[in-house]
């Protein structure tokens, strides 16, 4: 019975959010479309840790978010979250998609007051307050009543942070949550969540496929082998905090970027030769006789 | 030097006012318009084949003064805006629920949706007869079939937009807490609000291309029968004056919607 509880009041500072994830397969499609997508899939999200998923593209990531958030069932294998099993979406595990998922049609302040509001939790005023104190954090307070088609992609992303981290949840899941933006924006966005991060100390797990992203961030990396996906290595990312972009010129991040690389760009060929390097082939094969012409 | 200085008369920047009035845009339109006047004028002065059969503007412009003096022709408005006000009423108030629960309940769906495909070909005006038979008196008939022609829109185009509320919303919103009562005010119906619109803005235009023809055929009032009316009573500028009254009254109700629109998804309007 490892299963604990925390009185709301004096435990706010023992950390749950601890996420063991046990040997779960996923299928999709049926008959001879069957197809598996997760092989007995092993590792742990360590309470307060920020852990980095990195895998090739298409090695099902987001397959794997979308279990870890309750919204699909694995087809065997257990979740569970501080020694209790998962039971479909909840408030503790929020997930900030790769594409925003703000409403269109409520302001920023409206989208982040969302979810205490349909809880019932907190008086109007209170909740306000609070948002607009993190809002403030991210710089979006100016904001408040812009609509999301409004902001820039930047800010959305910024938008969906807050409105995921005020309801305090035990595991904050990104699906690639800076995908698409600029370099200068993506390196921003970076920081503003490695000091949010660094500030509550809640578990998160971080889904990417940018390898100096991934060891920017991470506390421990995990990398996926390529479909069906599942925990190939676990490397502790053992960088002081807070982190700068300095690191990135120091040794100890070279070296487990040759590290992880190594075993990354296996991977990659791999999911190369298997499916996509078809294609490429036959690419290169058209684009050659095109050029002959 | 003073040429980029604003000039003020009551609180006006007559610079800005003239430059939005004669822009352009605006002037190439008003050329346009002054142009087509002038050759339809010149066409039935000189009696061309065909398009000179049409009531020059000078003639349509004297009648015209008489009809705005006369109380029936301002009756003729109001007859037709009260049908297409009735039928287009109705049309929301059952389609908008029907379309909304038709997307919201697949068992419900399936149990609609064939009916509502066989009877939804049918063009409004087919049903005149059998309205006619069925329907107590005329007026209801009428008002019945300009029903018939917002109606189909309005459910097809609610159903469509619940069908395609993004799933990442519904997924958000369920982590988040909310129930399946927030589901659907806070999430569905404001995804869908933009399809409304559309579906009103369509079925607005098939309401009063259905009203005019149902004039023609079952009543003996309104602005499509002013024009049936002239036609038969060979006052040819007056078929023009309702033809373009008909015209005015569909550009009001349509801006008065896309107003609505805007107020009511403030959300689509970037910047």
């Amino acid at each position: 019975m490892n299963e604990h509880h925390n009185p709301a009041g004096s435990g706010s500072k023992m950390q749950g959010g601890q996420m063991q994830i046990s040997a779960i397969s996923k299928y999709f499609g049926i008959g001879p479309l069957r197809k598996q997508i997760i092989n007995d899939c092993t590792f742990t999200l360590e309470s307060g840790k920020l852990t980095v998923l990195i895998g090739p593209s298409g090695c099902g990531k987001t397959t794997l978010i979308n279990l870890l958030a309750g919204y699909e069932t694995p087809d065997s294998g257990t979740i569970t979250v501080d020694g209790s099993p998962i039971k479909g979406p909840g408030k503790d595990r929020l997930v900030v998609f790769q594409e925003t998922a703000l409403f269109p049609w409520m302001t920023t302040l409206q989208n982040v007051v969302y979810g205490p509001m349909v809880r019932g939790e907190k008086d109007k005023k209170e909740l306000e307050d609070e948002a607009m104190h993190l809002l403030h954090k991210v710089g979006l307070a100016e904001f408040r009543d812009k609509y999301p088609l409004q902001l820039s992609g930047g800010m959305q992303r910024r938008c969906e942070l807050v409105r995921a981290l005020i309801n305090r949840p035990k595991i904050m899941m990104m699906d690639e949550p800076f995908r698409g933006l600029d370099a200068m924006t993506r390196e921003l966005m970076q920081e503003y969540y490695v000091r949010l991060f660094e500030e509550n100390h809640l578990t998160n797990l971080f889904i990417t496929s940018e390898l100096e992203e991934a060891i920017f961030l991470a506390d421990r990396l995990i990398i996926l082998t390529n479909r069906p996906a599942s925990a190939r290595t676990v490397i502790e990312i053992d960088l002081p905090r807070p982190r700068d972009f300095k690191i990135l010129v120091t040794k100890e991040y070279l070296h487990y970027k040759q590290n992880a690389l190594e075993i990354l760009h296996e991977e990659a060929m791999k999911a190369f030769s298997v499916g996509s390097g078809a294609a490429v082939a036959d690419f290169l094969e058209a684009y050659s006789e095109v050029k002959a012409k | 030097m003073t040429k980029n200085k604003p000039v003020f008369f009551m609180g006006i920047n007559l610079r800005k006012l003239r430059k939005a009035v004669f822009s352009k845009t605006t002037l190439r339109g008003i050329v346009a318009i002054i142009a087509t006047g002038f050759i339809w004028e010149l066409c039935a002065r000189f009696e061309v084949p065909i398009i000179g059969m049409i009531p020059a503007p000078s003639s349509v412009f004297s009648s015209l003064l008489a009809q705005i003096q006369d109380k029936d022709y301002w009756e003729c408005w109001v007859y037709s805006y009260d049908r297409v006000l009735s039928g287009f009423i109705v049309a929301q108030i059952i389609g908008i629920p029907l379309g909304l629960i038709m997307g919201m309940s697949r068992n419900f769906r399936d149990l609609t949706f064939p009916t509502l495909e066989i009877l939804r070909p049918i063009p409004p005006l087919a049903w005149v007869p059998m309205a006619v038979i069925f329907w107590p008196t005329p007026e209801m008939s009428i008002i019945f079939v300009t029903f018939l022609g917002a109606f189909f829109t309005m459910v097809l185009n609610i159903l469509g937009g619940v069908k395609n509320v993004d799933v990442r919303y519904i997924r958000s919103a369920q982590s988040l807490g909310s129930s399946n009562k927030d589901i659907f005010w806070r999430i569905v119906l404001p995804a869908t609000l933009p399809s409304l619109f559309t579906g009103m803005t369509v079925g607005m235009g098939i309401t009063w291309a259905v009203v005019v023809a149902a004039e023609m055929i079952a009543s003996r009032s309104g602005l499509g029968f002013l024009t049936w009316k002239s036609y038969v009573a060979g006052d040819y500028p007056v078929i023009v004056i309702g033809m373009i009254s008909i015209g005015i009254a569909g550009y009001i109700s349509s801006a008065v919607i896309r107003m609505l629109g805007n107020r009511l998804t403030p959300w689509l309007k970037i910047i």
